[in-house]
């Protein structure tokens, strides 16, 4: 590591900065350019050259927007979403790694090997079907299709649980059997316990897809009032599409808390990238 | 299992695989529900006439017929989609590489950075597609704007035929920091005393990067790949929102053109036939790719014992 002498290090590590700023900025431009736009009168977005200071800070945008979106509403079906199958994920999830990480049954290889192929396939392959049943159930434009699927597991989550629990030592469960507790014990006393990490982990990844998830609630909503968030906003594109200030201001706030939650909860992710294994 | 002296073998073991199906039942009851039956269903759907409110009527291949010789609009949008795919997945792969070499080097604050190279990857799909049809617009965006400080006389862009599918590859390669962080992983797994003994050859970095790094990272490059391959052939929001297939059709994608026949058609007979051609069409892919993968993916243990 001392090879060159210690301006060659600061030459070296200066340029990398350079270049790390350099993409960085690249990274960083849109965001910036996208608040930019949020806080402008409508008068200066038409103006050329664009100017990246808006003057003067049109704050009251984001209320408008997002009364004009009705975000309150499409907040709160969001939210109702995210969180149902937030607990089906973990309840499934949770239960399904458990049996494929403690117990010995016939053709559990198998099995796990069909649960990570199952990941390659690509949902739109099997939504037909799937929305046919759910029509014919009645629950299309009510939010069952998207919560109750949860309920049943995801591959990817079950994955990373299995994963995760197979680090928790057997001793422990050896000592709740001694000590007279059966498989459920375990699972409640010492797995789901120890497993808060990953449990925070599946989580997030969850609340951040579940949040973004466009063509589930496409196409099974179909009403306005019953749109997540992120088919009401490209819904007010559809209708708002000049309006640039708006569209860019309700953008930041639809983004805004999965960023929040990436920025304060970034151990979790590394974490769980850990977890898939893939560390070559 | 550890616990097993206390009780005899065979009653303990059984007791233990029936408690094993309980715990994965949901699971299998899903796979079941949402995966293979509809699979299943989908392979009958296709060779029905079924507009969701009439009974389905069967139609032999006629389906299949319409896709491959009657609708122009399918051929189009088998091609658009190989168009994106055959350019966003190598130059994705490229790029998230170079970025997680990048952010792999140990300097102070590297986690900024990396966390501004991952934030694309969280953002939500449309809003994303609604900032980029801003910085795309061909008058104000900032795009050609600052192509235009540099002196070229940017594309229409998302309104150009010609221009649309390379906008929307580049508009890709924002979101690349999932597959940057993936790396990231495998390169720190690399041993370090590969470097070091390959340093006392007197290898220089290429050489390092290119008989120590890309070897040990190979695994990592064949996920990405693969995944990156599933995830290019749905490429969906971003034509949904932007563009809506335009202009003239040139970003009509294979799932948007489905999303049309099954959810604004109505025609889930003609939908589910597209549904399992892409369906065998990335199965092959797949498949293919671990094939092929022997012959340049090297694993340093063969399989793990489970």
């Amino acid at each position: 590591m001392f090879r060159g002498g210690w301006v060659e290090n600061l030459v070296k590590n200066l340029l990398l900065y350079i270049i790390l700023t350099a993409v960085g900025l690249l990274f960083a431009l849109p965001f910036l350019w996208t608040i930019s736009t949020a806080l402008k009168e409508s008068a200066q977005i038409w103006q050329f050259p664009p100017r990246w200071i808006p003057n003067p800070f049109q704050w009251q945008n984001f209320p408008e927007a997002l009364k004009i979106m009705n975000f309150l509403l499409h907040l709160k079906n969001t939210l109702i979403v995210v969180f149902t199958s937030l607990v089906g994920v973990l309840f499934s999830c949770t239960l399904v790694a458990y049996g494929f990480s403690r117990f010995r049954f016939g053709g559990r290889n198998l099995l796990f090997i069909v649960l990570l192929s199952t990941m390659m396939v690509p949902p739109q392959v099997t939504i037909i079907p799937i929305f046919i049943i759910f029509t014919k159930l009645q629950w299309v434009n009510t939010f069952k299709p998207l919560i109750v699927p949860a309920f049943f597991g995801y591959p990817f989550y079950i994955f990373l649980l299995r994963q995760f629990f197979m680090t928790i030592p057997y001793e422990l469960d050896e000592a709740t059997i001694i000590d007279g507790g059966d498989y459920f014990t375990i699972f409640w006393r010492i797995i789901l316990p120890l497993s808060k990490p990953a449990l925070a982990t599946v989580s997030i990844f969850h609340f951040i897809g579940a949040w973004n998830d466009f063509f589930g609630p496409l196409v099974y909503l179909s009403e306005n009032t019953k749109y997540t968030l992120a088919v009401a906003l490209a819904a007010f594109r559809g209708v708002y599409w000049t309006y640039w200030h708006y569209l860019m201001a309700a953008s930041v706030v639809v983004a805004l808390p999965c960023l929040l939650l990436y920025f304060f909860a970034q151990r979790f992710f590394i974490q769980g990238i850990t977890l898939t294994g893939m560390r070559g | 299992m550890p616990w097993s002296w206390y009780r005899p073998r065979t009653c303990i073991a059984r007791r233990e695989a029936r408690f094993g199906y309980l715990f994965i039942s949901p699971w299998i009851i899903g796979f079941l529900l949402f995966v293979i039956g509809p699979l299943l269903a989908s392979i009958w759907l296709s060779f029905t006439d079924y507009e969701l409110f009439t009974p389905p009527v069967g139609i032999g291949f006629r389906n299949y017929q319409e896709l491959l010789f009657k609708d122009p609009l399918y051929p189009l949008s088998l091609f658009n989609t190989v168009y994106y795919v055959i350019f966003a997945v190598p130059l994705g792969l490229i790029v998230s590489l170079l970025l997680a070499l990048l952010v792999n080097q140990k300097v102070k604050g590297i986690t900024v950075y990396r966390t501004i190279y991952y934030l694309p990857s969280v953002t939500s799909g449309v809003a994303i597609s609604l900032l980029w049809l801003w910085l795309f617009n061909p008058q104000l965006g900032l795009i050609n704007y600052i192509l235009g400080k540099v002196g070229i006389s940017g594309p229409g862009w998302l309104v150009e035929p010609k221009w649309a599918k390379p906008a929307l590859i580049i508009m890709s390669l924002w979101g690349t920091g999932g597959a940057m962080v993936i790396f990231l992983a495998g390169l720190q797994g690399v041993p370090t005393h590969l470097y070091e003994a390959s340093e006392l050859d007197g290898a220089n970095w290429w050489q390092k990067f290119r008989h120590v790094t890309l070897p040990m990272i190979s695994p990592v490059i064949l996920f990405n790949l693969i995944m990156g391959l599933i995830g290019s052939f749905q490429v969906f929001t971003q034509a949904f929102v932007m563009t809506q297939g335009g202009p003239s059709n040139a970003t009509l994608f294979y799932v948007l053109y489905l999303f049309r026949n099954a959810f604004l058609l109505l025609r889930m007979g003609y939908a589910a036939a597209m549904a399992w051609i892409l369906f065998l069409i990335v199965l092959v892919l797949t498949l293919f790719q671990l094939k092929f993968s022997s012959k340049w993916v090297y694993y340093e243990t063969k399989l793990e014992g489970r």
